[in-house]
């Protein structure tokens, strides 16, 4: 594979603001100093907790939220200046989690997929734009005979790809996968992740993945990073990470997820954390996972662990990471 | 005798497009101490099966017909004064939508104190005290201050635990839980089922654990009924659904979903949309999507056919099997 990164970002931060009193607000560091790389023509998984930054990394990498600190870099190019901004959007999109709520239901397909076509200026005459539309709707295999129906007569599946066209329209080189099949029944989901297996072969684009259920991810990212509250914790390839996960949090996250395989779930040794994850408004100090961690140590709770290369390509943020292993 | 025992149970909406068949013919025993999966992609009535079951369907709902006897004692036609003792008490139902099932202008000590004072001869005393020992149970931390609390200042996982402590509170012989681990993160949903599988060992309590996560089914249960379109197409061990799956819409399940021996493959998705339950076609319910149909299948139901002592299901494609096996039997035996 080639190993040159497409888009990079480099200790990306962004916070929100939320009042906690009369006169005060907090900063909630949904993503506090993230840094890895998407290479060209890979998928990387983004996996974690809810609540945990998934969604804001995207956004935030795409520029859809001004990023409180840190650089986006884009083809070699750090992207600065509006017009930076203007062009790295026109060559990404985002396909969303919720096919049901994040289409118009009064407008109808053909419009829907047009829409960023329309505000991109893409076509030069009323014809081109059509054409472009029926073949985006061919490649995402929806029948085009069904351009001038509205999103609502679509199954969830048949949304997904509506959606997934629409982000398509730009011609986009870079997609950021926010939960593309979680809302979907079992054998859907497998009719989208293929579609977008096919897609990427075709059109050779580059994903960031995000979604909670690991299988999935695995079965679709050629890398996987693990986010806990707001900072990465581990990234590796996605076998490497599945079958040696070296983190503590990935570690139990790993062993959590129920295999579809009785003899194998009846031997699988599950790492049950215990409590819940803390407020992100009232995160710990140094190591965010210290308060659920069975490994922890002094040393956890005074500074943050950094994120190092344990092995070729194999990141861990852990202070203790050599000693558990 | 089993502890519940479900017999070709038939349930109706009659809406004003007509009948809707939500569930048509599932039967099952359930054994105490057991843990019995109902999987099936949305709308197969899997919900709907437990609704009947607890007799808590929406006024446009009917059991039509069929049996459900818990203990030996007949509850289809028995009468709202005997459910209202069977519910919470003999058996409990944790809900789809933890948000909605918990009132969120009560605090959590007060609905679940009412929970138990309703099911049980306790007095008030004795309620605060269980229901401070059940949130304890559920691992909620600082249970005492958590009886002050309202719904909206717990995590989703937590508000998940609170409804397990209300559904056990009253030691239920059954409990229902209907998909409850859908919406929560991985390490939450572990907590979640170690803690009812814990419960269920010391308790001896039975579970119905409904889901579509075939992940939770492999962990969780000893039996599993496959429903499709309102039927239970095929039912058995865990094991033998999965390792010896004999309808064709339980093999497409499994072959659809990732797993770990298929990574880097393609999935195999069933296509086609799920059927109209208003227009239910008159053979096989899965015929419409199914590669394997044959002629029969579009035509006639298949019966449900004994695969072996640990496994039944309804597909024609295992009678075609037989006969052809037989039929070369017969061939060497001349
Ligand atoms: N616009 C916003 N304003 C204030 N806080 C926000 C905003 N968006 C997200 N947050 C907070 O930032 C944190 C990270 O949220 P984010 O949506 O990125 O999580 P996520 O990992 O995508 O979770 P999920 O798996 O539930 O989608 C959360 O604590 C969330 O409440
Ligand atoms: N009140 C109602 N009126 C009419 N039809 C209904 C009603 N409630 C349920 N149904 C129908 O009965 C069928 C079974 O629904 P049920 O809720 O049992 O599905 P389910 O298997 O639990 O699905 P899910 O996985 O989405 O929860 C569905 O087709 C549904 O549309
Ligand atoms: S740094 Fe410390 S608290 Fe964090 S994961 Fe490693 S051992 Fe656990
Ligand atoms: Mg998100
Ligand atoms: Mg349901």
């Amino acid at each position: 594979m080639n190993k040159q990164p497409l888009v990079e970002v480099r200790n990306l931060k962004e916070y929100f603001y939320v009042n906690t009193g009369l006169l005060k607000s907090t900063p909630l560091k949904a993503v506090d100093d993230v840094s890895f790389a998407v290479h060209k023509g890979e998928t990387l998984g983004l996996v974690g907790e809810s609540g945990c930054g998934k969604t804001t990394v995207g956004r935030t990498l795409l520029h859809l939220y001004k990023p409180t600190g840190g650089e986006i870099w884009f083809n070699g190019k750090q992207i600065k200046t509006r017009q930076d901004v203007r062009e790295f959007r026109q060559k990404t999109a985002m396909v969303f989690q919720d096919p049901y709520s994040s289409l118009n239901p009064r407008m109808t397909v053909s419009d829907i997929i047009g829409e960023p076509l329309d505000v991109h200026k893409l076509y030069s005459n009323k014809q081109e734009r059509q054409e472009k539309i029926l073949e985006l709707m061919n490649r995402v295999g929806l029948n085009s005979e069904h351009a001038n129906r509205y999103a609502h007569e679509f199954s969830g599946g048949q949304r997904q790809r509506i959606g997934i066209a629409r982000s398509l329209s730009v011609d986009p080189e870079f997609v950021v996968c926010d939960e593309p099949v979680s809302a979907l029944d079992v054998s859907i989901q497998a009719q989208v992740i293929n579609m977008f297996d096919e897609l990427q072969d075709e059109m050779g684009l580059t994903y960031l993945f995000i979604a909670h259920d690991l299988l999935v991810v695995r079965h679709i990212s050629d890398r996987i990073a693990v986010m806990y509250l707001g900072k990465l914790v581990e990234l590796a390839d996605a076998n490497e990470i599945y079958d040696h996960p070296l983190h503590p949090y990935s570690k139990s996250l790993i062993s959590a997820v129920p295999l579809p395989d009785p003899k194998r779930a009846r031997e699988n040794k599950r790492i049950v954390l215990a409590g819940d994850i803390p407020s992100p408004l009232n995160a710990p100090s140094g190591c965010p996972f210290r308060t659920r961690c069975p490994y922890a140590t002094d040393a956890c709770a005074e500074t943050m662990p950094e994120l190092k290369e344990l092995s070729t390509g194999h990141f861990v943020a852990c202070h203790n990471v050599e000693k558990i292993n | 005798m089993a502890l519940l025992e479900v017999n070709d149970l038939h349930t109706s909406f009659f809406t004003p497009a007509g009948e809707v068949k939500a569930v048509n013919g599932v039967s099952f025993f359930l054994e105490r101490g057991k843990v019995l999966g109902i999987v099936g992609e949305s709308g197969s009535g899997k919900s709907v099966t437990a609704y009947s079951i607890m007799q808590i369907l929406e006024k446009t709902g009917k059991i039509v017909s069929g049996s459900v006897k818990l203990d030996g004692q007949e509850l289809v036609g028995a009468g709202e004064k005997v459910m209202k003792n069977i519910r919470g008490n003999k058996i409990s139902i944790i809900f789809q939508d933890p948000m909605t099932s918990l009132n969120p202008t009560y605090t959590i000590g007060h609905q679940l104190m009412e929970a138990i004072l309703l099911h049980t001869d306790r007095n008030k005393k004795q309620a605060y005290d269980r229901a401070v020992e059940m949130l304890k149970l559920v691992n909620v931390n600082e249970p005492e201050k958590r009886m002050k609390q309202y719904p909206f200042e717990f995590s989703g996982g937590m508000r998940q635990r609170v409804m397990i402590a209300m559904a056990l509170a009253c030691e239920p012989d059954i409990l229902i839980a209907d998909e409850p681990t859908t919406a929560l993160d991985v390490t939450i949903q572990a907590q979640i089922l170690e803690l009812m599988q814990k419960l269920q060992k010391e308790m001896g309590m039975a579970i119905i654990m409904i889901t579509h996560d075939l992940g939770v089914v492999a962990q969780m249960c000893d039996e599993v009924i496959v429903m499709y379109a309102g039927s239970a197409c095929e039912q058995g061990t865990a094991d033998e659904i999965f390792y010896n799956p004999r309808h064709e819409y339980t093999k497409g399940l499994m072959r659809s979903i990732p797993t770990l021996d298929n990574e880097g493959e393609k999935l195999h998705p069933i296509t086609g949309t799920p059927i109209d339950l208003l227009n239910m076609p008159k053979g096989c319910p899965f015929a419409p999507r199914c590669d394997a149909a044959m002629k029969i299948c579009l035509r006639q139901r298949c019966d449900r056919m004994t695969i072996n002592d640990d496994h039944v299901a309804s597909c024609w494609v295992n009678v075609r099997n037989s006969m052809e096996n037989n039929n070369q039997e017969g061939g060497k035996a001349k």
